[in-house]
């Protein structure tokens, strides 16, 4: 047996499933209100506040590509519609 | 010393004397002495493992495969529709490399539904990574399973095998059972690899999610290790040989005339019924598959060759193709010029007479149908 089958703890971040994505998420932070909902929404949590306040007060977010899957919820419940599901050219 | 014991009576007593950590099962017929006498040893106090007692055959095989992935032997016993409803776990345990050892007492599968013996319900499993041992009589099925234990545990595959429901799980007949002190001496107490079983002092996942990327290299290591396995189970048959002075030291065993015209094969119990015919016609022989996975091809090819026909008697059928084994021994045989057909027989418990193999011997000769149906 070459492969090991027996598993660590903690090595689910060794393993990135971002790569199952056909649609990617881009954020316009012009129309972003900064409300949160796409962070809230996420269910892969993968959806974060970057820094602390950016221009004009407002909070940004943006996502870790390294784990979204594409699944598009952050722009559907988005209330301004800045997200925009692009189709991802590999 | 020999004692006059039912077929199941002593599947269970020799599994006892395994010592197994853990046993869990759900009752069905044929198979059902075995784990009614594998409780009654429990209850009796002369089992020193545990039974759990199982809500489906589902639950019992995900039971075995819990407890044999926290490093202890395990094992389990079923039937026909039983081993239908743990496929999916069958599957799994093979996929997670875990030790266990299975009796399937080989029974008809259902429409329409039918309790008696063929084959059919271990061939739906073929395909699942597990190695499959075919025992001819009561003697074999015990030796097999004291076999069973080490082969799975050093191969990391688990182990079924294989008897024929009521042909021998209900006949009595004398059987040479090993003491625990012979036992103990054959196969050694089982001690998990480090960091491969479930311990909470070295927290480890086991049966894990695998992407694209990893899935086919583990399926690749499954399948080399099944190949590469035959020399262990070889080794297995040689060192029980040695330490018991019975059994054979092949995967396949041939009996008969050598080189002989017309040459049998089959599984299981049947086989004994072949050698008797065997016996009354010179030219004629038979070989026994004792082990279907991993496929003793070589040893087929080496033992079959010379054969002018080659008979294949399944008590199982690739419903829409022909018998099972048919296909495998034609493939196996595809470059010789040996003429092999597939006959089904015994279906649902359906007597395979001497008569009827004597028929087979006429008809492989003369016939050139690609499957016919002995009844």
């Amino acid at each position: 047996m070459k492969n090991n089958l027996a598993v660590e703890p903690g090595s689910s971040a060794k393993n990135k499933t971002g790569n199952w994505r056909t649609f990617v998420p881009v954020i316009d932070h012009d129309k972003c209100i900064a409300c949160g909902t796409c962070a809230r929404v996420c269910p892969e949590g993968c959806v974060f506040a970057v820094g602390d306040q950016a221009l004009q007060g407002k909070i940004f977010y943006e996502k870790d590509l390294d784990y979204c899957k594409g699944c598009g919820i952050c722009a559907e419940e988005c209330p301004v519609k800045c997200i925009e599901m692009k189709l991802e050219e590999k | 010393m020999k004692q006059c014991i039912e077929g199941s009576h002593a599947v269970a007593r020799i599994v006892n004397l395994c010592r197994p950590g853990v046993i869990s099962a759900y009752p069905i017929t044929p198979q059902t002495h075995i784990v009614e006498d594998l409780s009654k040893l429990k209850a009796d106090g002369e089992g020193d493992f545990e039974y759990v007692r199982a809500d489906s055959e589902f639950a019992a095989a995900s039971i075995v495969l819990g407890a044999s992935a926290a490093g202890v032997r395990t094992y389990t016993a079923t039937s026909s529709q039983g081993l239908m409803l743990m496929a999916e776990v069958v599957f799994t345990i093979s996929g997670m490399r875990l030790p266990v050892v299975m009796t399937c007492a080989n029974r008809a599968i259902s429409a329409p539904i039918n309790i008696w013996n063929d084959q059919q319900d271990v061939m739906t499993v073929r395909d699942s990574g597990w190695i499959l041992l075919f025992a001819e009589d009561n003697q074999d099925v015990i030796d097999m399973h004291i076999m069973a234990f080490k082969i799975a545990e050093q191969t990391k595959i688990p182990v079924m095998v294989n008897m024929d429901g009521f042909v021998l799980t209900h006949t009595f007949e004398p059987i040479d059972l090993p003491t625990q002190e012979q036992v103990d001496n054959y196969l050694p107490k089982y001690v998990p690899e480090p960091g491969q079983y479930l311990d909470t002092e070295n927290p480890v996942s086991l049966g894990c999610f695998a992407t694209p990327a990893d899935y086919i290299n583990i399926r690749q290591d499954l399948q080399n290790d099944l190949i590469n396995s035959k020399k262990v189970i070889k080794k297995e048959f040689v060192n029980f040989k040695k330490a018991f002075s019975r059994g054979s030291s092949d995967l396949t065993e041939y009996y008969g005339a050598k080189n002989a015209k017309v040459v049998f094969v089959a599984l299981g119990s049947v086989v004994g019924t072949i050698k008797e015919v065997v016996d009354e016609i010179p030219d004629s022989a038979v070989l026994s598959v004792k082990c279907l996975r991993p496929f003793p091809a070589e040893e087929i090819i080496k033992k079959l060759a010379k054969a002018k026909y080659v008979a294949v008697i399944d008590k199982s059928i690739s419903l829409g193709n022909e018998g099972v084994l048919a296909t495998e021994i034609k493939a196996t045989l595809r470059n010789s010029k040996t003429k092999v057909q597939s006959f089904v027989a015994g279906l649902g418990g359906r007597d395979i007479t001497r008569k009827m193999v004597g028929n087979i011997y006429k008809q492989v000769q003369k016939s050139s149908s690609k499957l016919t149906f002995i009844k």
